[in-house]
């Protein structure tokens, strides 16, 4: 009995450390679900063949609300090119394949689109099944549009563009707007060092503020596997005298810190990125709690503009829930792909290396009015060019400053 | 100032871990088995206080009383279902079936509630208390999950010692055979102790998650592990151990990450439980009993 007790310990210790491992890969599930969205195949118009675009990203487990919102998204702008004529007189079909935020199954979905015919991919949600695709992307050279990929490598391969800010990008303009706008002088940072977007924001950011007058006071970084509790993280913000916390991260631990902030009496200015876009949306979240937070984003439901009034009004309608910004990057991709295309005069014989070739031109040479930014133009590394809006939520919305 | 926050924060963390210890250490000391969903059941138990709060729009009491309900019955099917019939197999299936339960209850509250994290709205009244004028605030969700931590243990202790219920657990503990030969009914004890134990669970989520106010099909499983941690540091078997343990892990984690590293505190917490196992394998309080042949 001895030796069985021993070996039970022993084994409870293998499996604990075995179940603290699994823990880390929450998202994943034993089962590949290839879950097609819906494949929009209007009456092919001169019946010349269509061009084929492939989507690939979570659509279910735990980073399931941005592969859904920018399927969605893509969804609604090719139907609405399909309506009005397809791109150049042809029509688009689309076909979009979960990858759940795990990188062999982004590949996997990505080779699957490949046996469909895909021409162009608008790819992958989020950074690191991007940045595994990318890489079979390029060898195949096939043609890259990542709608949400901020991680740098997300756009390293010639063949790969992205709609929205990389994450350098974004931590330096944060740095220059509070240095500019003189928020503060003593600035405290809450970020996740497990997570290659907070990362690579914090990082920038941290550089950046040197420039322009700014003193970091306080830096504390949590993990993924520890992302409830941030009472040690507030209390050094606190007792470093910040005036404003910088939080890089993405909502849901957002909407802890404002909750666990409160309950300790401590109220900065917050500050942070475009994750936090979603904030509002967290199911049953005190909306009091997020008064005067301040983000950076590309792409406001509440902005009074006429295009991005309709995309809001028609999204709402058709899937019954206000978009968040991945919707509209998704949407923003689907017409730089088409304005892109009509510039390099694609036709839908053409087999997808040649596409995106074309395509590699024509995106440097294309200037697009969409949600997420006016005149949007991109360099040949992949980049976008186009200026980042500052928010401040005011009774429970987001009002331009 | 700063090392008081962090002590009682990690007091307050460690009094979730200890009360959640309580139900591996109740299982293990008298079933001698490791119940690896019990950190999923404090999951269940959340989003029931969730689902009766927030949506149907009772009170805090309703939703606490409900979630231990339906928590106590959870645990008794799953005993029922999942551990009885391998109650003479080997420990390994035991393990096996414990992880097979825990992804089970994962995924199903995934499908019924998805993967977004709901906000948990405070099941807690008591307004926070303002010490050395305001520099030390110690929000009520930290009073209230100390005092209830208190609480159970006192009320724990008192019902094993001093109910035929909870004599049982002794008995069954020390001696199944011999219990069963003495006319105990040794399998509705377990029941018991699953009962019990899921109770606390659901208790213990729902004070988890109105200090940190997040829910989501995961919120259970990192506690979960952290308090089986805990159960081995103050001597699995033991509740007074399971005590201990939970209200030091919860202070060595906190204070490690305030400062050691915040992003080391895991490491640290989890190297706990090796040094433990190395140095002294039955926990702070645990003894080493010499099984008779």
């Amino acid at each position: 009995m001895k030796k069985s007790m021993k070996k039970l310990l022993s084994l409870t210790m293998a499996v604990a450390l075995a179940a603290s491992l699994t823990a880390c890969g929450s998202g994943k599930t034993s089962e590949t679900t290839a879950a097609s969205g819906e494949s929009t195949e209007a009456a092919k118009a001169s019946g010349e063949g269509s061009f084929k675009i492939g989507g690939i990203g979570p659509i279910t487990g735990s980073t399931a609300i941005y592969g859904q919102a920018v399927m969605r998204g893509a969804e609604l702008a090719i139907d609405e090119i399909n309506a009005s004529g397809g791109i150049g007189g042809t029509q688009i079909e689309y076909n979009f394949q979960d990858d759940e935020n795990d990188t062999e199954k982004a590949v996997n979905a990505y080779n699957t689109l490949k046996d469909w015919g895909m021409q162009m991919l608008v790819g992958t949600v989020t950074s690191a099944p991007c940045i595994a695709v990318g890489a079979e992307s390029s060898n195949d050279n096939i043609f890259q549009l990542t709608p949400s990929g901020s991680a740098v490598d997300c756009a390293k391969f010639e063949n790969q563009f992205r709609v929205c800010f990389s994450d350098p990008n974004q931590g330096a303009a944060s740095a220059q707007y509070i240095g500019e706008n003189k928020l503060a002088t003593k600035v405290a940072i809450i970020y996740d060092s497990s997570d290659v977007y907070s990362s690579g924001i914090h990082d920038k950011f941290f550089s950046e503020a040197a420039n322009q007058g700014i003193e970091i006071v306080s830096d504390e970084a949590f993990t993924a596997d520890n992302n409830t509790n941030f009472s040690v993280q507030l209390q050094k913000a606190q007792d470093s005298g910040a005036e404003l916390v910088f939080l890089p991260i993405y909502y849901s631990q957002a909407a802890l810190i404002l909750a666990q902030a409160k309950q300790m009496g401590y109220e900065p200015q917050f500050f942070g990125c475009d994750g936090l876009d979603g904030l509002l949306t967290v199911e049953n979240f005190d909306t009091a709690l997020a008064e005067n937070v301040m983000l950076l984003t590309p792409f406001a439901a509440d902005a009074k503009d006429e295009l991005t009034q309709k995309f809001v009004t028609t999204f709402k309608e058709r899937y019954g829930e206000t978009p968040n910004q991945f919707a509209a990057d998704g949407y923003d991709a689907v017409y730089a792909i088409k304005a892109a295309a009509e510039k390099a005069g694609l036709t839908a014989d053409m087999d997808a290396s040649a596409i995106c070739d074309a395509l590699k031109t024509a995106m440097t040479e294309i200037s697009v009015n969409g949600l997420t930014g006016e005149n949007m133009k991109w360099s040949e590394n992949g980049e976008p060019d186009k200026a980042p809006k500052a928010v401040k939520i005011v009774n429970g919305v987001y009002t331009a400053m | 100032m700063s090392f008081i926050s962090y002590f009682i924060n990690g007091l307050s963390l460690g009094s979730v871990y200890a009360i959640i210890a309580l139900g591996y250490t109740m299982v293990y000391g008298i079933a001698k088995m490791l119940n690896f969903a019990h950190g999923d059941v404090i999951m269940i138990g959340g989003y029931v206080v969730f689902t009766v709060v927030s949506t149907m729009g009772l009170g805090p009491v309703a939703g606490i009383l409900l979630a231990v309900i339906l928590c106590t019955v959870l645990g008794v099917v799953i005993e029922g279902v999942a551990y009885r019939p391998l109650r003479m197999a080997s420990p390994l299936a035991v393990l096996i079936t414990a992880i097979g339960v825990s992804y089970l209850l994962q995924n199903i509250a995934l499908l019924v509630f998805g993967s977004n994290p709901k906000s948990f709205t405070s099941v807690v009244t008591i307004p926070a208390l303002k010490l050395s004028q305001g520099k030390l605030t110690i929000s009520g969700e930290t009073i209230v999950t100390i005092v209830s931590c208190v609480i159970i243990m006192i009320g724990l202790t008192m019902f094993i010692k001093k109910t035929r219920a909870g004599q049982a657990m002794l008995a069954v503990s020390e001696d199944k055979g011999a219990a069963q030969l003495m006319g105990i009914n040794v399998d509705g004890t377990i029941a018991l102790t699953f009962a019990i134990g899921s109770a606390l669970a659901a208790v213990a989520g729902a004070l988890l998650c109105s200090a940190y106010p997040t829910l989501t099909p995961y919120t259970g499983s990192m506690p979960g592990i952290k308090a089986f941690v805990a159960a081995v540091f103050g001597g699995i078997g033991s509740i007074p151990g399971a005590l201990i343990g939970g209200l030091l892990l919860g202070v060595i984690e906190n204070l490690s990450k305030a400062y050691i590293s915040s992003q080391l505190s895991d490491a640290i917490v989890f190297a706990v439980l090796i040094v433990v196992l190395l140095v002294k394998p039955t926990g702070i309080l645990g003894k080493k009993i010499n099984e008779k042949v």
